[in-house]
């Protein structure tokens, strides 16, 4: 009876953690960006994938988000899976990432009014202008997107990124080219609403403290792989190390041939 | 099943929307869409006006030289304005943002279908209405056989759009200036201002090939002889059909390579 209403799968999609990777490859002509990823991401945490250029996080991210099919693998995202049904999944998860501007001939307000109805919102002034309150972005709706400074830029795209109420955030470096204090207010608005919703974040980051002040799981890449995982502090304890950033550096050139130590 | 197709054509109508908001932003583009049908118009008028009393071929039918432009303009901007569109995503790099909403490619394709036909009738209505007082033509008296040469150069120039770009999503920005050019490289076989007599035997094959042939033999046909050729309706419309299946299936095919290889999130200038 449970099942012929769906809702066995219902109770088992909302049991299933936030993001599962199965053994995740993605192979180019030239190149392997991802070699046998797996991990898991539990709801309601903030968990990081931490690695330098060319580790293989961006790709994930791309992935996990339908952009981007892989050559193998399995990829669950909020109990579905990703690559047969992602259009169950990509009205509930949202990205960000400073690297993609929105459009920069429209302003503001229409940016994220379209994105509002692409969505399918209904009440889009209301949560719009909410959302604008809430970032500080209200001055400038009625600006084209491209006049933006590179903070407001990052405010607005997070502000596109939370119109659906995401269950899952995935962000891009979220305070890449922002100056100390507009980096600190966003990472403090962050955290203040994964708390306040209880959604999941999982983010790619060069930032080490920005890892370390928000994420309770870090997954350590390097070459598509997976080298370490855990919480910044049992990561920092295992290394014996002062900082995350130290950690980073051990492992980044713990075995790269590519990159001589700076003398 | 109403409420996902309701869901649907709020998705096509924010898109479309989007294409609305970029045509408002900018009036020298709006200006664009009507200064060259309506240059073309005055400049082919002019000319009707003068081969009428030095050529039989336009005495027996003034309109046949300023129909034939503006319908070819009807298939030249059904396909630039779906491209276009599409141009507008790469150069603002777009398409990562898109795709991770529940947008589905063929949401996306209708907007831009819809899209095309607002540029079309944006950019002609104005000067179709401008022939009336200049010329004392008008286009219109056609009645409908225009409707149906109107929607199948209309498709013909979907079709082509949609596989242009396909081959953008494939090739990248480098394929950008197919965009403007490819349709001029039919102009010669769809026999716009002449009939397809007038072509070597074996041309005539390549030009009974294309949708826009029988369009503008038909549109001679009614203005000559009064004589709407339903064989030419058919045979066009099976031919833009065949067309339109080539041109969606290369969209598409394209679009699902661009997400193998990672570019939708990497595409543009």
């Amino acid at each position: 009876m449970l099942a012929e209403y769906g809702v066995t799968s219902h109770i088992r999609t909302m049991a299933a953690p936030a993001v599962k990777v199965d053994n995740l490859v993605k192979c180019y002509p030239n190149a392997v960006a991802v070699d046998g990823l797996s991990f898991t991401v539990a709801r309601g945490t903030t968990a990081a994938l931490l690695g330098g250029n060319g580790a293989g996080k961006t790709t994930t991210l791309s992935i996990l988000l339908g952009l981007l099919l892989p050559t193998s693998g399995k990829v669950q995202v909020l109990g579905e899976d990703i690559l047969r049904h992602r259009y169950r999944v990509l009205p509930r998860m949202n990205f960000s990432s400073p690297f993609v501007d929105l459009p920069h001939r429209l302003t503001v307000r229409q940016n994220l009014l379209i994105y509002a109805r692409l969505y399918g919102l209904p009440d889009r002034g209301e949560r719009i202008d909410q959302l604008a309150s809430d970032l500080q972005i209200s001055a400038f709706l009625e600006r084209p997107a491209g006049k933006l400074s590179a903070g407001q830029k990052t405010r607005v795209a997070l502000a596109k990124a939370l119109l659906n109420d995401p269950e899952l955030l995935l962000l891009d470096e979220p305070t890449a080219s922002l100056d100390p204090d507009t980096a600190d207010w966003v990472r403090s608005y962050l955290e203040a609403w994964r708390a306040r919703t209880g959604a999941t974040i999982l983010m790619a980051s060069h930032n080490m403290s920005e890892v370390e002040r928000l994420c309770s799981d870090v997954v350590m890449m390097k070459a598509g792989r997976i080298v370490d995982r855990g919480s910044p502090k049992a990561l920092i304890d295992r290394y014996g190390r002062a900082n995350l950033e130290e950690v980073f550096l051990h492992i980044a050139r713990e075995t790269s041939a590519e990159l001589e130590p700076v003398k | 099943m109403t409420r996902d197709l309701c869901a649907s054509a709020g998705r096509v109508w924010a898109m479309l929307l989007r294409y609305l908001y970029l045509l408002r932003s900018s009036w020298p583009r709006t200006l664009e869409l009507l200064y060259w049908p309506t240059l073309q118009m005055l400049i082919w008028g002019f000319m009707s006006k003068f081969l009428y009393v030095n050529s039989s071929y336009v005495f027996r039918a003034f309109g046949v030289l300023l129909a034939a432009v503006m319908l070819w303009d009807v298939l030249f901007r059904g396909q630039l304005g779906l491209s276009m569109s599409f141009l507008e995503e790469m150069w603002a790099r777009n398409l990562g943002h898109l795709f991770v909403t529940p947008l589905r490619p063929h949401e996306w394709v209708l907007s831009l279908l819809s899209m095309s036909v607002i540029r079309v009738l944006l950019g002609l209505l104005p000067a179709a209405l401008l022939a009336i007082p200049l010329y004392h033509y008008s286009i219109f008296a056609m009645g409908l056989p225009l409707v149906a040469f109107f929607a199948v150069l209309l498709i013909m120039g979907w079709a082509l759009g949609l596989a242009i770009c396909g081959l953008i999503l494939r090739q990248g920005m480098g394929a950008e200036g197919l965009a403007w050019t490819v349709v001029f490289t039919l102009s010669p076989i769809s026999c716009v201002y002449y009939p397809v007599s007038t072509l070597p035997g074996w041309l005539q094959y390549a030009a009974w090939a294309l949708p826009s042939t029988y369009v503008f033999e038909g549109m001679r046909a009614v203005l000559f002889t009064g004589v709407f050729r339903a064989d030419y309706l058919f045979g066009a419309l099976a031919l833009d059909l065949v067309y339109l299946v080539l041109g969606a299936v290369a969209f598409f095919v394209a679009f699902h390579d661009a997400r193998r290889r990672g570019a939708l999130l990497q595409m543009g200038e």
